[in-house]
Formats: C-alpha cells, sequence, structure tokens
C-alpha cells in the first residue's frame, strides 16, 4: 500500500479571515500579492510544524507585569483562556506568544514615535505554553489605546497581539485579541477587515468575573481557535468507542 | 456523531512592532552554528515598488536531510535528530535582509508517487499584511526539482520565483511581496 501522505487534512477557513487586498489600510497596498494564491496540496511538511516546548518558556514568562524592580503603570489584568481546533479538542503543550503596548498605548519599541510616555516596568512580552486541557492565562495590564497615520485622526482599539503554532504548519496564526465595549472599533481598518460578524466579534474578550482576582486583577476570558481537520479512519472508529 | 465545528480565529497583522515579541536570540539557527553542512539561507523582502520591507519576519519549516520529521502526524513516525529544530524566525533588518542557517532537507515521499523535491516552507508575515504569505524556496542544485508536483503545477517564471540562487556561503532568497516578479504565494 503507497504510504498516505495528506492525511490528517485541515479544512479551509477562509471566510474567516481578511482578504489579502483591503486598501482601507494604507500600508497593504503595496505589500499584498495581486496574483491569485495557488493552491498546495497538505503534505508532509504541511500536516507537521514545529512543536515548540518548555525550553522556549521561563517560569514567570507568562507574567508581564514581573521581571522589573517595580510594578507596571495601569489596569493590572488576567487573560486566559483556551486554545482549540476547529472540532473543539484542545491544543495542549503548544507555545503562545504575546505582544503589547504599555498603558499609554506606547511600544518599547524603537520605532514607536506615539508621545506617550515608557514604563521602565513593563517590556510588553510574554509567552507561555496552553496545558494539557488547551488552556493558557497571562498576567499583564490593560494596553492603552495609539494613534496612527493610516487615516485622519485614526487610533488603534486597544488590543494584543498573539502568536500561536499549534500542531501543523497549516495551523499556524497570528492575531489579535481586543477588549469589549472599545468605542474605537468603528474606524479601525485592521478590527473591520474581518468581513465576517461572527469572526470579528470572536476576537473579542469577554469580561469574566469568575477569573477576575479579588482587590488584585480583572479577569478576561479569550479563547483562539485554529483550524481543524477532517478525521481519518482510525479516528472515526475511535469515536463509535465513545 | 459530528460535532459542530468551530470557526477559526481571524489573522490579524503582525503589525510593526513585533520586534520584541517574536524575536528569539537563536531564532535563525535552524542548527546550531558548526553544524556539518550548515549553509545560510538569506534574502529580502521586497515590496511592489522594489523598496525593502524592514518589518516582515520571516519563518521556515522544513525536513532534516533524511527527509524526516520529529512529528507524531508524520505516518512514517517522529524522527528526533540531535541539534535539529526544523523551524527558523528571522526579522528584517532596516535593509529588509533575513537569513537563517540551517542544513538542506531531504526529499519527500508524495502518496500519489514521486517525491516532493528538498524545500523550506516558508510563513512571511509584515506591516500591512493581514494574513500569513506562504511560500516555498527550492534549491538550485537538485535534479529533483524536475520531477517536483508542486513546481510542475506551475509555468516557468512562475517556477523561477521559488528556487534559492546560489551565493558564497548558502543561498539567496527574495520574496517579492508584489509587482513584475511577484514571488508564488500559496493558498493551504
Amino acid at each position: 500500500m503507497p504510504l498516505d501522505t495528506t492525511t490528517p487534512d485541515y479544512r479551509r477557513d477562509t471566510a474567516s479571515h481578511p482578504p489579502l487586498a483591503w486598501p482601507d489600510y494604507r500600508s497593504n497596498a503595496l505589500r499584498t500579492p495581486r496574483r491569485p494564491l495557488t493552491l498546495l496540496p497538505q503534505r508532509l511538511g504541511e500536516i507537521t510544524g514545529p512543536l515548540l516546548g518548555e525550553e522556549r518558556v521561563g517560569p514567570t514568562d507568562n507574567d508581564l507585569t514581573a521581571g522589573h524592580p517595580g510594578e507596571p503603570q495601569g489596569q493590572r489584568i488576567v487573560v486566559s483562556g483556551r486554545v482549540l481546533d476547529g472540532d473543539g479538542r484542545p491544543v495542549p503543550h503548544a507555545l503562545v506568544e504575546v505582544w503589547q503596548a504599555n498603558a499609554g498605548g506606547r511600544y518599547r519599541h524603537d520605532g514607536d514615535r506615539h508621545p506617550a510616555p515608557l514604563d521602565p516596568n513593563f517590556a510588553g512580552v510574554g509567552r507561555t505554553l496552553t496545558d494539557a486541557g488547551g488552556n493558557y492565562t497571562f498576567t499583564t495590564i490593560q494596553p492603552g489605546a495609539y494613534p496612527w497615520r493610516n487615516h485622519d485622526n485614526a487610533w488603534r482599539p486597544a488590543h494584543i497581539h498573539f502568536s500561536l503554532f499549534g500542531t501543523a504548519f497549516t495551523q499556524r496564526l497570528i492575531t489579535q485579541m481586543y477588549f469589549p465595549g472599545d468605542p474605537l472599533f468603528f474606524q479601525d481598518p485592521i478590527f473591520n477587515s474581518v468581513r465576517d460578524e461572527r469572526a470579528r466579534q470572536a476576537m473579542i474578550a469577554t469580561f469574566d468575573l469568575a477569573s477576575t482576582v479579588p482587590e488584585w486583577a480583572l479577569g478576561f476570558r479569550w479563547d483562539i481557535v485554529l483550524r481543524g481537520k477532517n478525521p481519518t479512519p482510525l479516528e472515526n472508529e475511535d469515536d463509535d468507542d465513545d | 456523531m459530528t460535532e459542530p465545528t468551530l470557526q477559526t480565529t481571524p489573522s490579524q497583522t503582525v503589525g510593526p512592532f513585533f520586534a520584541h515579541g517574536l524575536d528569539w536570540a537563536d531564532g535563525a539557527f535552524v542548527v546550531p552554528e558548526g553544524t556539518p553542512g550548515a549553509v545560510w539561507v538569506t534574502g529580502r523582502v521586497l515590496d511592489g515598488a522594489g523598496v525593502p520591507v524592514p518589518d516582515a519576519v520571516v519563518e521556515t519549516w522544513q525536513a532534516d536531510p533524511d527527509g524526516r520529521f520529529d512529528h507524531p502526524d508524520d505516518p512514517r513516525g517522529a524522527v528526533r535528530r540531535e541539534g535539529f529544530r526544523g523551524f527558523g524566525r528571522s526579522a528584517t533588518d532596516p535593509e529588509g535582509r533575513w537569513g537563517v542557517l540551517t542544513v538542506k532537507p531531504g526529499a519527500l515521499p508524495v502518496s500519489e508517487g514521486g517525491q516532493e523535491a528538498p524545500h523550506l516552507n516558508v510563513s512571511v508575515f509584515c506591516r500591512g499584511m493581514l494574513v500569513r504569505l506562504v511560500t516555498r524556496i527550492y534549491f538550485p542544485d537538485e535534479a529533483a526539482n524536475a520531477a517536483d508536483p508542486v513546481l510542475l503545477a506551475l509555468t516557468a517564471p512562475e517556477r523561477a520565483t521559488l528556487v534559492a540562487a546560489h551565493t558564497g556561503d548558502g543561498y539567496h532568497f527574495d520574496v517579492h511581496l508584489q509587482g513584475e516578479r511577484e514571488t508564488v504565494f500559496f493558498d493551504l
């Protein structure tokens, strides 16, 4: 029997994502391909991917308020949730990387010219591994909104950048988590590049009293869904045992 | 029983300030320096006007020199190779340059028969792009390129955008995001 190098196959999820070309986002104009994409069958190099583990994550890397002489300025928050695949299966032991602006809306980056103060006690970068149930938690501060030059009086809604690997090259995802009730959504071309209403709303975290730590930090919940895969015949048999 | 499928979380841009979040001191090293057979695969990311993109991040994923992966979903079994991560990550510098130190991967079997020629799978993220761009880097000195099913499905000029050039210490591969020499990008 020939080697079957095409399973598992990850379902297409094009409808969730922004289009390639999105002129409202000004810097997209010269950076988006103009030719149609070429379909790439999912073979060995696509169904596998880097399984980056413990060696990349230090014990306090998921606490962005730690590691400095003092406490950072701003509203302390705990962001937690699950990393799932498209079938609701947890993605365990997977690397999650985050970065964000400080409470004043300033990134610790040479290119950030927003005249808001840097916070000596906040670098704005964190990483963690999901646990066996796909759960992750970060302790950080609420990032501020910041201005940019995309259009007249443009401001980015507050957000935290998330980078995820899942378990396959096919599942790689870089996205942003937003906060509920942000008044800046309506004018943000990045948030609004997601044309599917339900998918767009899924980028917004939920305030969560259960994970709010009394007298210490507000809790937000945000689940992240990576691409799901069509079951292999073997997995079908397993399902019958349930 | 079929469970309802969940909608994938949408992709968003990596933005201009990813450097402190995604920069790893060892990011460029798919293999450590001094690994026998190690080569630098370097290049630039260029926009539609040919201007270098200084805020892109290039990631590579590849098989080891025997064409194996340390991964449970490989039906041939996972094979761990000491000192080989398979994954590289490099942010572009102010001139749009990136690079990874790696070893050439082996060819990969294809279930329909034949094989994929040695190649790197590549993800490109940058400010201005809302989704990941996926491409491949093939090597100029591989006879197997002539029978690679992915290359064969392309026209000759398209194919040329996926083949690196020789340099003194390795290979050079420019990613043209747009324009006359636009790189072939994949939908997978």
